[in-house]
């Protein structure tokens, strides 16, 4: 019996699950697209923050542009 | 009903879009646009007869705007041997795509899908996506984004779909 209800709701379960995995269509991504909308909207400010913060750490970083060791030299 | 039965039930249902998506070698599926400049409607039917190059655009789509002087030049040089081009605009806002054309002009022409109609009955599943369709309104090629690196391919099949329709190249 309980199989039988089971069998029963579980289509409406999935419906109701599947269908808020709304895919966004190509022609709804204009907001998405925007520069602002990226994982790094800035990159050339991100880019000096990690030149400043690279330089002036104990020791060299993988995302360091030059030595470390705090002497601020590249 | 068994619970088999219900799932691949649910599974066809929300899988149905793609298996309806037009495919290489199907016929032109029923479309109405509206052309951009009056909003008169159009049916893609009407073209045929024609090759038609059919590119789905937006006004955020960097590579369509790398694609406008690629089409202003095939407009250029196959319009007269039976290549017809069309742009269809998929923008939200009107606005959007005429401040597009206005940078970008293009000198072929230029038609909405307000509805998106047009654009679920193609499955576009990229911007921008081309379809060529050769005379007899078969689809004989998609091609999804635009890269200058593949304007040969573009190109190549625009030349068989003229050749069999029986222009001299």
């Amino acid at each position: 019996m309980i199989k039988k209800i089971l069998c029963h709701l579980l289509p409406i379960l999935l419906a109701g699950i599947l269908s808020s995995c709304a895919n966004v269509a190509p022609w709804e991504r204009g907001n998405l697209a925007k520069t602002h909308m990226s994982l790094n909207p800035l990159p050339m400010q991100a880019n000096l923050r990690q030149h400043n913060y690279g330089s002036r750490e104990a020791s060299a970083t993988a995302g360091a542009f030059g030595g470390g060791g705090g002497c601020g030299c590249f | 009903m068994s619970c088999k039965h219900a799932i691949n039930f649910l599974l066809c249902f929300f899988f149905s879009t793609t298996v309806l998506a037009v495919k290489e070698g199907q016929k032109l599926p029923v479309c109405s646009l509206n052309k951009l400049e009056n909003g008169e409607l159009i049916q893609l039917e009407k073209y045929k007869g024609n090759v038609i190059y059919l590119d789905f655009w937006a006004s955020w789509c960097p590579p369509c705007a790398k694609s406008v002087p690629f089409l202003n030049e095939l407009h250029a040089n196959y319009s007269t041997k039976g290549l017809k081009i069309i742009g269809v605009n998929l923008d939200e806002d009107l606005d959007d795509a005429k401040g597009f054309l206005s940078r970008f002009p293009a000198k072929f022409d230029q038609l909405l899908d307000q509805t998106k109609q047009c654009a679920e009955e193609f499955n576009v599943a990229a911007m921008p996506s081309s379809y060529i369709i050769d005379h007899d309104g078969v689809v004989r090629y998609i091609h999804l984004g635009f890269r200058s690196s593949e304007t040969d391919k573009i190109l190549d099949n625009i030349q068989q779909a003229l050749k069999l329709a029986g222009q001299q190249l």
